[in-house]
């Protein structure tokens, strides 16, 4: 019996140690690991729902489109406006006529010239309906785009022409300062004609994909990764350092900085907001926290009680808030407190700030309960609001400090009602259930435009139902207006407008937040939080 | 015989109707629509898209062109990955999702049944505890507590193992989420072995065989290991059950491209026609596997035999 035992236990380890070696055998894959290439490995967020620069738009498609495409001006890594497929442009006095001259050099990563025709072709696909294009600000503004998108008018018609193969020339409604800025934009890039007559709606795949960026598309393994390689034949390939660019696709903050942590990423797209104040004594040279085109704030449903009707009760609101305490101690990642709508350091613009902002810590509640009491409630007769926003322990911390901060200065208790995300979008664009909501606004081009477009009474983002004669007025003034320092004067008093309706309550101004390996070198800061990866480069290990 | 397994294949037809239709009218009764975003769109933009997916026809018309799209084996277009139909991303993610529940399913088994017979052989010997404390932990401590732990272990602070599947070429990068999925199901099948072993063992045509002088070891495994295996096959269907929807919490902290994490994204994204996909593709899975074990215990346990 003991024999048989023993003969027992052997057999299983002998097959133990076979299965073992067999899976061995078959997990260690051939090593791909090649010597001297250069590959950056970037974590990007939640996946791209498509390169096709004409059908996606969020920013984790952008990042990679930005890599792979080019449009007529491009960014540096500072933010500045710079020479991209087109070597130089004019502007019609008026500014509503643009001359570009494009690049002869400039090639599709098959070898094939860019040409202004097909600058032509991809602006007409963008905003003929049958594309079903998600994003058409960038081309918005020029001549006949608006009826083309609602069907009215051919996409022939559009104000954009090829004179010669290197020559084209756009026009637009109104003068519009920032019509460059709006060019960066990936849904302004080219896409190849012939590419896409071959291919269909899978033009857009690896193995069909032709683009004229720094880098060409090699494979997307769907929720796993994209992978890039360099453009021999782009114009700049000279300048171009790293050879391929992996972006991981990272749906989840923490899982990414395991990969971080774990050496498998060199850059991150995000930091999970927990792990901020560690990492900032740990890797003090590796987090990036710069500012960042982005406001955080409270919306008002102006369209029902109590809100309606009722500015009083909204300054009192948003005055009984220390924003100071939310940024520095709630979020705590380098975000400022935010006493205006159009965040500080946006070109074309003198910054506004609300008049509370310079008051002390006692003015304010004083004048907060002051309005408060005007606005028809007390003690005894306490506000009944709710405040919704997403699940997210940021969004929670958040509303639970303003819940106290309104509990200590007015004496109210608010209600808190946290929402799954499309639930909450749902309610705060059908306007019947919303009081206060949790939302923001990034902007897309670096300009005033940008965030006070927003609140125009006929705009579809305007989520409190704001309509207010006197700021759509300004607006529209400002976008008839040529001369840029009038232009600026308008805007500037609409926010003006804005702020002492109070129809939101800013609370604060974003920060970009990435971990960024030491290795990697020419990682520049800007309001966009723009990194083109043909300005980085990988520095030699010594 | 044959009988019976043609009715429950007959049945498994309007089962799966009723998921379908169920299914369809959840993800469209959820808040939200799947072109949502904080950013919202120009009326006439939305229009446009509305009318490119057929989301401007009345319900019922959607759900007779999906059908008729099914009928055709045509899952219709993901909402999300614009460039992508449901039956590629699906397909893509198959292979995957699968190749990591397998894995993890024969991990169970092997383990589990092992370390359940090693246990009822030695009752309530240091071994039999440590197991059964080992079974108890992995039974009563979540996937989601597990999974972080294995990769701070063995990935961020030993550096052994990839810390996410995807981007990796390695083969290692499949054993922590297949040890992360299989950890509760060794548990539970260790558990359940040790418990039908020792309720075998005492058995009385068990006793004959010692009686005539047979091993441990020759009596286990030609007499106990079949009939105390019963329990663990019936608990297949379950488990599998179990491994598909543990895969989700998994695929997602582990970062692998399986079904599970499209299934997430798409309910968030309100990706309608990936999420029916998903769930057809589930339903019809379970169901195929539920038939299977039923037909298989009828093999495996002499007593059973279907009229």
């Amino acid at each position: 019996m003991r024999r048989a035992h023993k003969k027992f236990a052997i057999r299983t380890a002998i097959l133990i140690s076979l299965c073992a070696v067999g899976a061995y055998l078959y997990f260690s894959g051939p090593d791909t690991t090649l010597g001297t290439e250069s590959v950056l490995h970037r974590g990007n967020g939640p996946e791209p729902e498509s390169l096709d620069p004409h059908k996606s738009r969020s920013t984790q498609a952008a990042d990679v489109i930005r890599d792979i495409g080019e449009g007529l001006v491009g960014y540096s890594p500072e933010g500045e406006l710079v020479a991209a497929a087109a070597e130089r442009w004019e502007v019609s006095e008026d500014g509503l006529s643009y001359d570009f001259w494009l690049r002869p050099e400039a090639r599709w990563s098959s070898g094939e010239t860019v040409t202004a025709g097909q600058f032509v072709y991809s602006f007409r696909r963008l905003v003929n309906p049958e594309t079903a294009a998600f994003y058409t600000l960038a081309l918005a503004g020029i001549e006949n785009a608006s009826a083309i998108i609602a069907g009215d008018l051919p996409p022939e018609s559009l104000g954009a022409e090829a004179l010669d193969d290197f020559h084209l020339q756009i026009r637009l409604n109104n003068a519009t300062p920032y019509f460059l800025d709006l060019l960066t934009h990936p849904s302004a890039f080219p896409v190849h004609s012939g590419s896409i007559e071959q291919h269909g709606g899978a033009f857009a795949r690896a193995r069909n994909l032709l683009s004229n960026g720094a880098y060409k598309l090699d494979a997307w393994e769907l929720g796993s990764v994209i992978r890039l390689s360099r453009n021999e034949h782009y114009w700049n390939n000279a300048g171009t350092a790293i050879d391929k660019v992996y972006h991981y696709v990272t749906p989840e903050p923490q899982v990414e900085l395991n990969r971080y942590r774990a050496g498998e990423l060199d850059t991150t797209a995000s930091i999970p907001p927990e792990a901020f104040a560690a990492l900032k004594e740990e890797r003090p040279e590796e987090l990036r926290a710069s500012p960042y085109l982005g406001v955080y704030y409270y919306g008002l449903n102006l369209t029902r009680e109590p809100f309606k009707g009722n500015p009083k009760l909204r300054q009192a609101l948003s005055i009984a808030i220390d924003r100071e305490i939310l940024a520095e101690k709630i979020t705590g990642r380098g975000e400022t407190p935010a006493y205006s709508w159009v965040p500080p350091g946006v070109d074309n613009y003198e910054a506004i700030r609300s008049p509370y902002a310079d008051m002390t810590q006692e003015e304010r509640h004083a004048t907060a309960r002051r309005l408060y009491k005007e606005s028809g409630y007390s003690e005894e007769n306490p506000l009944k609001v709710e405040v919704r926003y997403n699940t997210s322990e940021t969004h929670q911390r958040i509303a639970l400090a303003i819940q106290s901060m309104w509990r200590v200065v007015l004496g109210f208790e608010a209600t808190l009602i946290n929402e799954e995300f499309q639930v909450l979008l749902y309610n705060m664009r059908n306007k019947e259930l919303t009081q206060v909501f949790r939302t923001s606004w990034i902007g897309d081009y670096n300009d005033p435009h940008s965030f006070l477009q927003v609140m125009q009474s006929d705009n579809p983002s305007n989520l409190t139902g704001y309509a207010s004669a006197e700021y759509d007025s300004l607006m529209q003034r400002a976008s008839e207006q040529s001369d840029p320092e009038w232009r600026q004067r308008y805007l500037e008093e609409a926010e003006r407008v804005l702020l002492a309706d109070h129809p939101l309550i800013p609370l604060y101004f974003y920060v970009s937040k990435h971990l960024v390996n030491r290795r990697v070198l020419g990682w520049g800061d800007n309001v966009l939080d723009y990194h083109y990866s043909q300005h980085l480069s990988i520095a030699d290990p010594d | 015989m044959l009988r019976f397994a043609l009715l429950r294949l007959l049945w498994a037809i309007p089962t799966l109707l009723l998921v379908i239709v169920l299914a369809f009218l959840m993800v469209h009764a959820a808040p939200g629509g799947p072109f949502d975003a904080e950013r919202s769109l120009p009326p006439e933009i939305e229009a446009n898209i509305a009318e490119f997916y057929h989301l401007d026809e009345p319900l019922p018309q959607q759900f007779t062109r999906y059908l008729k799209g099914i009928l055709k084996g045509d899952f219709g277009p993901s909402y999300r990955y614009r460039d992508y139909t449901v039956a590629e991303l699906i397909g893509g993610a198959i292979l995957i999702s699968l190749k990591l529940g397998a894995l993890a399913m024969a991990l169970a088994i092997i383990i589990g049944v092992c370390a359940g017979t090693l246990a009822a052989q030695r009752r309530n010997s240091l071994l039999d505890r440590m197991t059964m404390a080992f079974a108890m932990t992995g039974i009563s401590v979540p996937v989601f507590v597990i999974a972080p732990l294995l990769i701070l272990f063995f990935a961020v602070q030993l550096r052994w193992l990839p810390a996410s599947f995807s981007g990796s070429t390695s083969g290692w990068r499949f054993l922590l989420p297949v040890i992360a999925l299989a950890l509760p199901q060794i548990a539970y099948i260790a558990r359940l072995m040790r418990a039908s072993m020792i309720d075998v063992l005492g058995s009385d045509y068990i006793r004959t065989a010692r009686a005539q002088g047979l091993g441990t070891a020759a009596i286990i495994r030609h007499h106990a290991m079949k009939p105390a295996m019963l329990p663990v096959l019936s608990y297949m269907g379950p488990a599998i059950a179990a491994v598909l929807t543990g895969s989700v919490v998994v695929e997602e902290i582990f970062g692998v491209p399986g079904v599970g994490q499209f299934f997430i994204r798409g309910a968030l994204n309100r990706d309608y026609t990936l999420v029916l996909g998903i769930v057809i593709f589930y339903a019809t899975l379970v169901i195929t596997l539920n038939f299977i074990v039923d037909v298989l215990y009828g093999f495996v346990d002499p007593r059973i035999r279907h009229r």
